[in-house]
């Protein structure tokens, strides 16, 4: 099998695709990005975590203009994951506003974004309903 | 003898598309007619606080170098859409820590023409590799793979979360908080945009971020402003026509977004708006019910319905029945955005935060002409950054004479 890479760093590839975090060992608090310290309690002290990955859209936008290069139309959703937020498309869905819905469930999707020079495949995630 | 600081002299330029006018034109040009409003002139002013967010710094040295090099203490301020709100609140500070006793702020910036801001991809490299770069190691770039980066995504986000929290929004009342806007700036005169638009061509214009169309987002143009305060001490040493059209800065407020969960995933420009609008109504003494007018950071229909909750014009989780109430109009009980608003009077994005102050000013004063809300007595400024950057002025008319 050819090699694998997340799209970011926060997505773990293998049998079971998930998001991790750094969780803030004083107060909870989760980030997605490489940290200095937390920005709610400036503590220093990491730990990962996995985030669910059934969840419920909070939020959603359909962008049909984008920056040059960024494919139109997709579906920009905030989505609840049992507490913690994640930011992420809406993917294998209509991008029309009679498919997708505040509230929805949905849940963690992963699809290739390709192979590179070196032979490795890039891989990247969404969400996609529940029940579609 | 009070800390009070005023507004002396106040300009904003008409909104507009300026091809043969650069930055520095337009900013000299409201920095002088504020000085002019006020009857006062550079060699009065002891400090100067300038932004032009695109304009790559320097800017507060270049309008000295056009109107008056008098080698006072000149500070570059830059924060997203509360750049203009950053630099009077500058200008505020020194007054009122003593270190002058008249101030000049500016802001100003080209924007007509500019295309979609806030988004972008990374560079393409030349070889074809996956490569983990930056804080979150991305392979790729993920705007538009990962969510959206552009401005009106964003706040059209925001909008809809609002409505999934408490219900009640729809694309229809989005698009009717922009046909308000749009109406208000047909009695404007310095509005980039005077066209009153029906609901229908709202709702059929070109859909950029759903449930944002076309002219549902703020108008990219050019612009400036600017404002010369004053302290309260001597304000009284200055001529009675002087003090009768100054306005009182009774609230200057600025902040910046406190961590909240999901905060680094969707910003949240609520949690920083309500805090400065708590902390400018403690300061002033008065209550949302109070205020005659308000101006607010409509940079999208979507952003207009939080505020009104986020500065408790309405009850919580009530933006909704609150706009359908027809408060916000300019007949309601607590008309928004008279100006036309981001969305139709322009956003040039360092003007922006001192234009709405001239404009709850302009009916303070009983200057706004046909627009003029009648016997306004108190009025609230409001701009958003996103990064995030808040600035709430809350101005009142003068006692005087
Ligand atoms: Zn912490």
């Amino acid at each position: 099998m050819a090699a694998q890479i997340p799209i970011v760093d926060y997505l773990v590839l293998g049998d079971q695709p998930h998001l991790t975090a750094h969780e803030c060992t004083s107060c909870g608090a989760r980030y997605f990005d490489r940290r200095n310290a937390c920005a709610n309690c400036s503590g220093t002290d990491f730990r990962h975590v996995n985030i669910a990955t059934d969840g419920e859209v909070r939020a959603f936008t359909i962008v049909t203009f984008a920056a040059p290069g960024v494919k139109v139309p997709f579906v920009s959703s905030i989505v609840d994951f049992d507490g913690t937020s994640a930011r992420g498309n809406i993917i294998n869905v209509e991008p029309t506003p009679e498919h997708i819905s505040l509230g929805m469930k949905v849940k963690l999707a992963t699809y290739s974004l390709g192979t590179d020079d070196t032979g490795t495949e890039a891989i990247g995630f969404g969400f996609e309903p529940i029940n579609n | 003898m009070s800390d009070d600081v005023w507004i002396l002299g106040i300009y904003m330029t008409k909104f507009g598309k300026y091809p043969d006018r650069d930055t520095v034109d337009l900013a000299s040009e409201a920095a002088l007619a504020a000085l002019a409003d006020g009857g006062v002139t550079m060699k009065d002013m002891g400090v100067l606080a300038a932004g032009c967010l695109m304009g790559g710094g320097g800017i507060a040295q270049q309008i000295q170098k056009q109107i008056g090099q008098t080698g006072i203490p000149a500070f570059n301020v830059s924060n997203a859409c509360a750049t203009g709100a950053t630099a009077l609140r500058t200008a505020i500070m020194a007054i009122k820590a003593g270190e002058a006793d008249f101030g000049l702020a500016v802001g100003v910036e080209k924007l007509a023409g500019a295309g979609l801001l806030g988004a972008g991809g990374r560079p393409k490299s030349d070889k074809n590799e996956w490569t983990p770069s930056g804080r979150y190691g991305a392979v790729a770039s993920t705007d538009g793979r990962i969510g959206t980066d552009s401005m009106p995504g964003v706040f059209a986000q925001v909008g809809m979360e609002y409505g999934h929290k408490y219900g009640g929004t729809s694309f229809e009342l989005f698009a009717k908080i922009s046909e308000k806007n749009h109406s208000h700036s047909t009695l404007n005169p310095k509005a980039a945009y005077q066209k009153k638009m029906t609901l229908e061509e709202i709702m059929g214009d070109m859909m950029i971020a759903y449930p944002n169309t076309r002219p549902m987002c703020s108008a990219n143009c050019d612009g400036a402003a600017a404002a010369v305060v004053v302290s309260d001490a001597k304000l009284k040493t200055l001529s009675l026509e002087q003090q009768r059209r100054a306005i009182k800065v009774s609230a200057s407020i600025l902040t910046s977004d406190p961590w909240q969960e999901a905060c680094q995933v969707l910003p949240d420009v609520n949690t920083l708006t309500k805090v400065a609008a708590k902390q400018a109504y403690e300061k002033a003494g008065i209550g949302p019910s109070d205020l005659d007018l308000v101006e607010l950071h409509d940079c999208f229909a979507t952003a207009e319905l939080v505020h009104y909750d986020n500065l408790g014009l309405c009850e919580e989780g009530g933006a909704a029945a609150f706009f359908e109430s027809g408060a916000t109009w300019r007949d309601g009980t607590t008309p928004v955005n008279v100006s036309g608003g981001l969305e139709s009077k322009g956003h040039p994005i360092a003007a922006t935060g001192i234009a709405n102050i001239w404009e709850v000013c302009h009916h303070l004063r009983g200057e706004a002409g046909d627009r003029q809300i009648e016997g306004a007595k108190v009025g609230l400024a409001h701009v958003i950054g996103l990064g995030s950057a808040c600035g709430v002025h809350i101005l009142e008319k003068s006692s005087f004479g």
